[in-house]
């Protein structure tokens, strides 16, 4: 094609007289915006390949360096904006599917937002948790019908559960998707902080196996890297039906990131695309799944708990009432914001609901139907900050998935440019020269700050409401009140309105 | 400990800080025929030149003989050792004792027999004094408004120096050199070409093959008769056909062997208590795998520091011997080790040498190493000496390059060449 | 060269490169520079003043490793000096040269088997290298590498390999 409609998303402003022509932004952008311009002898940039990613911003010594919008208008209209009118020029030069990574940015009303804790006043004091003792302990599972104990005293015939210092864990990225320095700093984070991590459907490497009590093994339509030692590596094992950022649709790594490493931990030939089909082909019905399932426990001798993740769709809750009755010890619902690697935009976008109004169906239904004591319920996609946490258990969570949050924690500027594989934060790259770019003792630190600095504010909330256990907050929707929502939307989330 | 050190240069200033590395206290009397403080010889054309000035020829802080604990007796000579009673008996008539003593001499200027030339403008150029007399000669040519002419006899280090400081205390110079290439010692023909083009560029003239056999003249217009037949006029000369040890006779019974007083690894000569080191012992080449005076300041600081920890009952040895120069001549910088040209008769023989180079003549560059079994035995770096230090590096460590033998000439060699594993050796030693 | 000395005059800090965390950015020649201006401004010292950075960046491909000076224990290069420039402080252990002294010989480029003294980038007769920014507490390199792939700490003699 002879002329290219593309314009710049974003310009490249450079103070000349605080550039000391280090050339740092340049070594370090993997897209090739900077330059030094020998004739001129000054940096320069070329605007049109900027992602905005900030690798260059930040690392600039001398702060030289500022991004903005391209200041390009098109003619004003509200129906024809101008990034509906770059993605068709996109489509009309190559005639492919938009693509695009991490979660779905659309302006559409973030329910989070929309929900408001209580705190204690005068009546039912509230607690101070640096001075009193505050339990975020959480125990995932299929929890017993009754309890019952030896002749010592101990309790028997208890579940497999997962114990959880907090009520956090990291959802699932695969190796593969993401580099393995990320994985080996979820992995590390989640062993020093006592909770759990999600191999996403890309095999466990050889390095991490050391922190399989603290890993989620995922068994998803492909199949990838799926083998006995594999599945009784982790504390528990997940199987992926869907994802909040694609419901509907399988996966595909390209195959220039299926290197050596990615290759054997895979079990998949070095530079093959590895392609999950969109279903699993051996479940088509509750009780196909539930075969799975058994499967599954029948190969960990029923020593870890099962759990099935899908995507927070329309039916949701019928979906979630079968999952319980197919056996599964654990439910993970995404919701429609939760990360990507790779999607295309127009399903990113598009398909799923809310995670907080599926979250407030499933465990309506569940309790309806008598199943909520025989699965836990985790849910992801997208929780921002510990208050979205606590907003989750009081509409009914057991815990969350994290996974946006955690990459930010490492670096991730939410360019969504993953799926190019130039990710200049070494987190959703397999580039060798990038993949050192986030040196996991420093991924690790992040991590585990962040989700100090949440468990500590999950406290401090608890306490505000006069709550010492976060046990004592899971359902406990009287603990929140709608603002700006309709009654559909507050009987939905079963919760009142602020006020009421 | 009673230590007594003879000579105020490298290898005694590196005796000195070897005692010290052991022992704080004991006594330490050093002997110098100077009067200088301890300076730098190498300096002396620095100052020449005018680069330097006096007070920075300085190898070492004023306070240097108090913070070491050193009595200094400068301007003084010893007369006689007498092993027997450990003592020293000084020109000045003083007497001192020794418990450990330190012959370090030094070198002093071969002067070839030659006819007339007791004439006061004919100098050596080793020392302090030699370059203070040349700047007399050229304050004095300066005030009679005379263009001084010079020449040189001997395109060694310590005559192309002297060259380089005449012709920037505006001389005009001519350098006679028996030899049909200047600094043939450390240097192969392609880069002593290249340096004499760069030298001759900055005004210096070149009779190579030839030499003088005769001074006449007056000591204002000396003329110099060479054995070609050719006659140069000038206004002064400076003979700078080498160095050998300055050997004292001062006792019997050392071993004088070849050239210098014998030494054994640990500095000591045949006389117990009695150790040398620097330009007058003879210590070993490890390359050539023999001993001989190696006089290179390098050299003789790390003999007397050995010495000197010996002295001080320390077990120390240098083994690591061999010829290495750094030097520049207008800007244009060279640095050579070891054997950088070795033998015909040894490359004929197929004595596993091997020679690689690699140069740009409009650049002025040229590389070559050369490897012995595939061992790093010498080099020459010419206006191409970055990270030179390396290579001097692996000539010490006599291993076995490998593949490493490939990337010794490339622009960006470095420690990126080196194998990971032997890297990590290097780097996490240091 | 086989040694004798005091134990305590071995003991001291030193910058290590992990070379699988270098991104081979630069950015400590950056603080390096800056770090040795007068004027101790990042941007005033590329501008206006000329400074050599002390640390060497070897790079190629994937691989990169920032180089100081080792600050050796025998440290050939002050060995080597011909004009008493280069010194080794026989109580820090840091080996650094005195550019009021230095004639630029060379001399110490020679000697140095890691090639971690530089050639004055400006043309001016004098050496520079790495003095573990003595006044500063930690080397300027050290703290500003944004991804940790340089330390600076004592390793005990097993760790360095020697013995």
């Amino acid at each position: 094609m002879s002329l290219t409609m593309k314009s710049p998303e974003f310009l490249i402003d450079r103070d000349d007289d605080r550039c000391i022509n280090c050339q740092v932004c340049e070594r370090q952008c993997a897209n090739e915006v900077h330059y030094y311009d020998h004739d001129l002898s000054k940096m320069s940039a070329v605007d049109l390949n900027c992602v905005n990613c900030h690798r260059c911003v930040t690392l600039c010594p001398s702060k030289a360096l500022r991004i903005s919008k391209y200041p390009l208008e098109y003619k004003e209209n509200y129906n024809w904006s101008a990034e509906m009118i770059n993605n068709i020029f996109k489509q009309a030069e190559t005639g492919g599917v938009l693509l695009t990574g991490m979660g779905n940015p659309s302006r559409k009303k973030i329910y989070w937002d929309h929900l408001l804790l209580n705190a204690s006043q005068v009546t039912n004091p509230s607690i101070d948790p640096l001075r009193e003792p505050m339990e975020l302990k959480t125990f995932l599972g299929r929890k017993p019908e009754r309890v019952e104990f030896n002749g010592e005293g101990n309790i028997v015939n208890l579940p497999p559960q997962l114990e959880l210092g907090t009520p956090i864990m990291f959802s699932a990225m695969s190796f593969g998707s993401i580099s393995l320095n990320a994985s080996k700093s979820l992995a590390r984070a989640a062993s020093e902080l006592n909770m759990m991590y999600n191999t996403g459907e890309g095999g466990l490497h050889q390095d991490l196996y050391q922190y399989g009590e603290n890993t989620i093994v995922q068994v998803a339509s492909g199949r990838f890297g799926v083998h006995k030692e594999y599945l009784n590596a982790g504390t528990a094992i997940e199987i992926k039906i869907g994802q909040g950022a694609k419901p509907g649709i399988g996966g595909h790594l390209p195959g220039e990131k299926v290197g050596e490493e990615v290759s054997r931990t895979r079990m998949i030939p070095q530079g093959t695309d590895a392609l999950s089909p969109a279903p699993h082909h051996d479940i088509y019905s509750i009780e196909d799944l539930r075969q799975l399932i058994y499967a599954l426990k029948e190969a960990t001798v029923y020593a870890k708990p099962v759990s099935v993740k899908i995507s927070a769709v329309h039916n949701v809750a019928a979906i979630a009432s079968g999952i319980a009755s197919a056996g599964a010890d654990i439910i993970a619902v995404d919701g429609y914001r939760g990360g990507t690697g790779a999607a295309p935009t127009m399903i990113r976008d598009n398909v799923g609901i809310p995670i907080e109004l599926a979250l407030a169906a499933v465990d309506d239904r569940l309790r309806e139907e008598g199943l909520r004591n025989q699965v836990s319920l985790v849910v992801g996609g997208s929780i921002r900050n510990s208050a979205d946490i606590v907003k989750a258990i009081a509409l009914g969570a057991d815990a969350v998935y994290i996974g946006s949050a955690a990459l930010i924690a490492m670096g991730c500027h939410l360019c969504q440019k993953c799926y190019t594989g130039k990710c200049n934060w070494g987190i959703a790259t397999q580039r060798a020269d990038l993949v050192k770019r986030l040196n996991p003792e420093i991924g690790v630190e992040r991590l585990k700050n962040l989700v100090k600095g949440w468990s500590h504010e999950i406290k401090e909330m608890l306490g505000g409401m006069g709550i010492n256990a976060i046990e004592s907050l899971r359902g406990n929707r009287l603990m929140l009140r709608g603002i700006d929502l309709n009654p559909n939307e507050l009987e939905i989330l079963g919760i009142k309105h602020a006020g009421e | 400990m009673n230590y007594v050190i003879i000579g105020n240069s490298a290898a005694g200033i590196g005796a000195v800080e070897g005692i010290r590395l052991l022992d704080r206290d004991g006594k330490i009397t050093v002997i110098s025929s100077e009067q200088e403080h301890v300076y730098s010889r190498p300096l002396i054309s620095y100052y020449l030149s005018g680069q330097v000035e006096l007070a920075k020829l300085k190898y070492r802080p004023d306070n240097f003989y108090e913070q070491n604990g050193v009595e200094a007796l400068l301007g003084d000579r010893v007369l006689r050792v007498a092993p027997a009673e450990k003592g020293l008996e000084l020109q000045s008539g003083q007497r001192v004792t020794y418990d450990k003593l330190l012959i370090a001499t030094g070198g002093q200027p071969f002067i070839p027999p030659l006819k007339g030339q007791s004439g006061e403008n004919v100098f050596s150029f080793t020392k302090l004094d030699d370059a203070r007399s040349l700047l007399a000669q050229i304050k004095d040519l300066k005030e009679k408004k005379i263009e001084g002419q010079a020449v040189i006899l001997g395109a060694g280090l310590i005559g192309l120096k002297a060259a380089e400081a005449l012709i920037k205390a505006k001389l005009k110079v001519t350098v006679v050199e028996l030899s049909e290439r200047i600094l043939s010692t450390i240097l192969d023909e392609q880069a002593a070409a290249l340096l004499q083009s760069h030298l001759e560029e900055h005004g210096v003239d070149f009779i190579l093959g030839d030499t003088i056999t005769e001074f006449g003249g007056n000591s204002n217009h000396l003329k110099v008769n060479l054995k070609s037949g050719g006659i140069l006029d000038c206004n002064l000369a400076v003979i700078a056909v080498g160095v050998k040890p300055n050997i004292p006779n001062i006792t019997d019974n050392l071993i004088v062997s070849k050239q210098g007083l014998l030494i054994n690894q640990q500095m000591e000569t045949s006389q117990a208590d009695i150790y040398a080191a620097g330009d007058v012992a003879e210590g070993y080449d490890m390359l050539k795998g023999l001993r001989r005076v190696i006089p290179l300041w390098p050299n003789a600081y790390n003999q007397g520091l050995v010495a000197g920890q010996n002295m001080a009952g320390g077990n120390a040895s240098y083994d690591e011997g061999f010829a290495r120069n750094a030097i520049s001549f207008f800007g244009l910088p060279v640095i050579t080790a070891g054997i950088i040209d070795p033998p015909a008769e040894d490359l004929a023989a197929k004595a596993g040498y091997e020679v690689l180079t690699t140069g740009c003549l409009e650049k002025k560059t040229y590389k070559k190493v050369v490897l012995r079994e595939n061992r790093m035995v010498g080099f020459i770096n010419l206006n191409a000496v970055d990270r030179a230090g390396i290579l001097t590096g692996l000539i010490k460590e006599k291993r076995d390059l490998g593949g490493l033998k490939d990337q010794l000439l490339s622009n960006d060699f470095g420690y990126l060449s080196f194998a990971e594993e032997w890297r990590r050796e290097k780097l996490w030693k240091g | 060269m086989q040694e004798s000395r005091r134990e305590e005059t071995l003991r001291m800090k030193r910058i290590y490169a992990l070379e699988e965390h270098c991104l081979g950015c630069k950015l400590c020649e950056v603080y390096c520079v800056a770090s040795h201006s007068v004027s101790k401004d990042l941007v005033k010292a590329h501008k206006t003043e000329e400074i050599t950075p002390r640390v060497i960046i070897e790079s190629s491909g994937d691989t990169s490793f920032a180089l100081q000076c080792r600050h050796c224990d025998d440290a050939p290069c002050a060995r080597a000096c011909i004009t008493g420039a280069m010194q080794k402080d026989p109580v820090t252990g840091i080996v650094s040269c005195d550019s009021e002294r230095c004639v630029g010989c060379w001399t110490c480029i020679m000697a140095c088997p890691y090639g971690a003294i530089r050639r004055d980038k400006y043309g001016r007769s004098i050496i520079s290298k790495c003095d573990l920014c003595a006044e500063e507490g930690e080397p300027s390199c050290v703290s500003h590498c944004p991804n940790n792939a340089l330390i600076y700490k004592e390793l005990e003699a097993n760790e360095r390999g020697v013995e």
